[in-house]
């Protein structure tokens, strides 16, 4: 194969990384969202937990859009 | 890329360095680069901003002491719940709030046009997560002695089971300074690239021969809506790295678990 073909293949490849992070992701605001509707006084509090869940899953999918644009302009 | 890089302008451009002065004591490449630049902007900007807030500092406070007053309160509080309440708490707060208006100014000063984003440099972060878990290790020692290693042996699991998890309590250990540091990095690089991406999508749609150039209101509208993003990424990075070292720092201020 060639290996710049090859080199793009990996990079959409390594893109559906951001899946896994896009499934957490609804499922953390999802969870909230219905743990909050049952007892909105409790979710204020809890908010930065919220947000702390919210950028730690979200780096994970930055991660494999990090190996798809080392793919892309570094290697 | 190829729409991208059709207007001239590489994605990744921005994170170039320049030598701003050049130099080289003893034959050591000492020269102060763009990074280096805003690295003292960031620096001076903090020290400013506290000590111009601060000055006839009352009772009642003012506009910018209140900020001020904001922001310690924002980090004592996150220090006093993740960290420590007492005295370990106060000896680490110093640390802690450095390092996270360190880290929160240099990613708000790179979502400014054209101005470099330090934290995108993975020297950078890396630099930041080994000194967090460089006085993690030392402070262990310190205080508890060889009693800091008791942390790889997780309490009330039986002996059988040892050999498998002490090894992953290691790896999950020096596992941390990677994530730490690639966490933020990664972040502040790929949402720099995808905005430089989007911008390069509106240069060459109004590029284009007539109607497509009515089409270029939708990347730039996409570009808005990520710089809006990539703010509220920018202070979360900082919040996520300060919560980070605080829950680090307290394996080493409370020991075994």
């Amino acid at each position: 194969m060639d290996p710049v073909a090859a080199k793009y293949i990996g990079a959409g490849l390594a893109c559906l990384g951001m899946a896994g992070a896009g499934i957490g992701l609804g499922n953390l605001f999802g969870q909230f969202l219905a743990g909050a509707l049952r007892n909105p006084s409790a979710a204020d509090s809890q908010r930065g937990t919220l947000l702390l869940g919210f950028a730690l899953t979200e780096a994970l999918g930055i991660f494999s859009l990090l190996i798809a644009l080392l793919l892309l302009f570094a290697v | 890329m190829i729409l991208a890089a059709g207007g001239g302008h590489s994605p990744i451009e921005q994170f170039v360095l320049n030598k701003v002065v050049t130099w080289k004591p003893f034959g050591i490449d000492a020269s102060i680069t763009n990074s280096t630049l805003f690295m003292i902007v960031t620096v001076l900007l903090i020290c400013g901003f506290l000590y111009y807030a601060m000055q006839g500092a009352s009772r009642v406070p003012g506009r910018m002491q209140s900020a001020a007053e904001m922001l310690y309160e924002f980090v004592a509080t996150t220090v006093r719940d993740n960290l420590d309440d007492g005295k370990d708490g106060k000896r680490f707060f110093p640390f802690v709030f450095s390092l996270f208006t360190f880290v929160l100014t240099c990613n708000m000063l790179g979502m400014i046009p054209g101005f470099f984003t330090v934290t995108s440099h993975i020297i950078v972060t890396a630099a930041l997560a080994l000194l967090v878990i460089t006085v993690v290790i030392a402070y262990g020692f310190l205080k508890h002695g060889i009693g800091f290693l008791k942390l790889f042996v997780p309490s009330g699991v039986p002996v059988v089971l040892m050999p498998l998890l002490v090894p992953i309590e290691i790896i999950s250990f020096v596992s941390r300074p990677v994530s730490l540091s690639v966490r933020l990095f990664a972040n502040m690089l790929a949402g720099h690239i995808a905005l430089k991406i989007f911008a390069g999508f509106v240069a060459t749609l109004l590029a284009a021969a007539g109607a497509w150039k009515l089409i270029a209101i939708l990347p730039l509208g996409l570009t808005v809506a990520l710089s809006a993003l990539e703010l509220l990424v920018a202070l979360l990075q900082a919040y996520v790295f300060a919560v980070l070292t605080c829950v680090y720092l307290s394996d080493a201020v409370h020991g075994a678990h």
